[in-house]
């Protein structure tokens, strides 16, 4: 074997292994992180005196009819139990009965609560997430290539401006100048249980729009930050005093290299896009999972709470993992170096 | 005046004149109000008329004085969350910056935790726990802010805690309390203030998110943020119930964010983004 050979061998080994890992020990961190926030959503809903039971039986419960109903409800039983209880049922997708069954006189699992509701903002955030990437990227590449200029001073005053406001003002001001000044769309967004989001696409078309607002301004001024920084560089300098076209300078010198913050930007966004989700569905009385946790918040229906809580934070630790490995794939420097 | 610095560049100059502007509103209207806040004094939902500017709200109450009554809970609240998160986080941040040992792991190991999970859902747990009220929505911001803030003076001690001048009072034999007054905390100061306007532009967002969302503050409270929630029905009968309000809390977060946009400029650092 050569000198070559063994060197390549070498450089070569450490490749595919090194990824793998990466990948392993990263979902492992994602897990030990959602069993603290497991710990935490446990905790933090259940540190009141007062119970669900106590909630759905109202002040003038018999001292009798509560203890039934917490028997029924498995409150009787220790903290610690019913955590792991808990936890054994997110493992097994066994989520257990809402409070809101209860109070109307029957067990009604969470699950069936909750999967309409999360099929319904899935389908929201999707249709906000492939419009929001494609945008940012072509609005902080444009507004990078053209830094100084108007089109740059448009773009990054009105993504600096929208970037600070709440979700439900971006959507509050939306639904005036659609609603109440256009007529062209409906305040709110009625999706009847069972039926596909996607069958009046007419509704959908101000909650995404606002989710666009919200998010996009943020990866906006990110790409730009990042395409101002790389074509700055030297290999870009050197592309255009060999000639090259700026269209292939922008596009395969600068914007490749741009892309690793971006995606991360982007990532970040993603996961705003899951958090901002709820106000969104608040304000348009979207049937999504937002709107289910926050209604069951408002009738303190703990459980619910607990298992829509849990599940958002899982989506929201999965897009970091994704993006993560995204990055590592895109930058080969990131890459050799694991 | 190094400190008003900020104030030279155009954006600087016109968003502390907005800022101003607001807050004076907010603090100042009580007292210009016209009508009780949270009597109704009219017809509920009609347009502007001579003596009612902005119409009435979804219970006939004068929107006009609703509006002028409504910003000091959301500048207060959001106020006294970002102070209560910057006095945690800095703590924090100055002593695992200080002390890069155990605590430094141990302390940032928990913000990376405490950053993976959505801030929202996090207030709405606490929420469901220790039911709405506005001590729990004040600490509740300040708990979500707080792990942001400690990084961010983590990164700055760290870099100074390994000085000369640092090392020399080590050497003089002070207590960790004074060397991280007298010593760190001067050094931190810029890092600090370059990150101010961020936060208080997030806590002005999360205190009005969760308020909308009719988890914080109650009716009758004025609100800004409540406002919009409870009237959203009755928009098209008086739009400007919802504008006057959206239009104030919009202008607020703008203003505050160029703030701090040309403060962190003046002081040499890009301002990041929000998370």
């Amino acid at each position: 074997m050569s000198a070559g050979a063994a060197a390549a061998e070498t450089t070569r080994r450490p490749r595919s292994f090194p990824l793998l890992r990466f990948v392993i020990l990263r979902i492992l961190a994602g897990l030990v992180t959602l069993l603290v926030v497991s710990v935490f959503v446990f905790v933090g809903t259940e540190v009141l005196p007062g119970d669900a039971a106590g909630a759905v039986l109202g002040k003038n419960a018999t001292p009798e009819q509560l203890a039934e109903l917490r028997g029924q409800m498995g409150l009787d039983r220790p903290a610690a139990a019913r955590y792991l209880d808990w936890l054994g049922g997110l493992v097994t997708g066994d989520l257990g009965n809402s409070a809101s069954g209860y109070a109307e006189g029957s067990a009604r699992p969470i699950w069936n609560e909750i999967e309409g509701p999360l099929v319904n903002s899935l389908t929201l955030a999707l249709l906000a997430a492939v419009l929001m990437v494609p945008l940012s990227l072509v609005l902080g590449v444009l507004a990078a290539i053209r830094a100084g200029r108007s089109a740059d001073h448009a773009i990054s005053f009105t993504s600096l401006s929208v970037v600070s406001l709440p979700e439900f003002v971006i959507g509050s001001l939306l639904i005036l100048v659609f609603f109440s000044w256009l007529g062209w769309f409906l305040p709110i967004s009625l999706v009847p249980p069972g039926e596909s989001p996607l069958a009046n696409p007419s509704q959908l078309v101000l909650p995404v729009l606002t989710l666009l607002g919200a998010s996009l301004a943020g990866s906006i001024r990110m790409v730009r930050a990042g395409m101002v920084q790389a074509l700055d560089a030297e290999y870009v300098h050197m592309a255009r005093l060999n000639g090259y076209r700026e269209r292939l300078v922008v596009v395969r010198y600068a914007l490749r290299n741009a892309l690793a913050p971006a995606v991360q930007v982007i990532a970040q966004n993603l996961q705003y896009l899951v958090g901002g989700i709820i106000v969104i569905e608040y304000l348009f009385s979207y049937p999504g999972i937002g709107k289910e946790l926050v209604d069951s918040v408002a009738i303190r229906d703990v459980r619910e709470v607990q298992s829509i809580a849990i599940l958002i934070a899982a989506l929201y630790i999965a897009i970091n993992i994704v993006a993560d490995l995204i990055v590592v794939l895109l930058v080969p420097k990131l890459r050799t170096s694991l | 005046m190094s400190r008003l610095r900020f104030a030279r560049t155009p954006s600087g100059a016109v968003g502390l004149a907005l800022l101003i502007a607001v807050i004076a509103l907010a603090l100042l209207g009580p007292f210009v109000a016209p009508n009780p806040p949270d009597e109704p004094i009219g017809v509920p939902l009609t347009g502007p008329s001579a003596g009612l500017p902005l119409g009435t709200d979804f219970l006939g109450r004068d929107v006009l004085s609703r509006v002028l009554f409504g910003g000091r809970s959301v500048l207060v609240l959001a106020g006294a969350a970002t102070v209560l998160a910057y006095l945690l986080g800095a703590a924090v941040g100055l002593f695992a910056g200080h002390n890069r040992r155990f605590t430094d792991a141990f302390l940032m190991r928990g913000a990376d935790i405490a950053l993976s999970f959505p801030p929202l859902i996090f207030l709405l747990v606490l929420t469901t726990g220790l039911g709405t009220s506005v001590s729990v929505l004040v600490v509740g911001v300040a708990l979500v802010q707080a792990p942001l803030v400690a990084r961010i003076v983590r990164t700055a001690t760290a870099e100074q805690a390994v000085r000369g001048f640092v090392e020399a009072a080590v050497a003089r034999g002070e207590r960790t309390t004074a060397i991280v007054r007298r010593e760190l905390l001067p050094n931190v100061a810029p890092a600090i203030m370059a990150d101010v306007g961020l936060r208080f532009t997030y806590s002005i967002i999360l205190v009005a998110s969760v308020n909308f969302l009719g988890l914080g503050l109650q009716p009758p409270s004025s609100d800004w943020a409540l406002m919009i929630s409870e009237n959203r029905s009755g928009l098209d009968l008086n739009p400007l119930v919802i504008l006057a309000p959206a239009a104030l809390i919009a202008l607020l977060t703008i203003a505050v964010n160029t703030v701090g946009d040309a403060i962190a400029r003046s002081l040499g650092r890009s301002s990041v983004e929000a998370p």
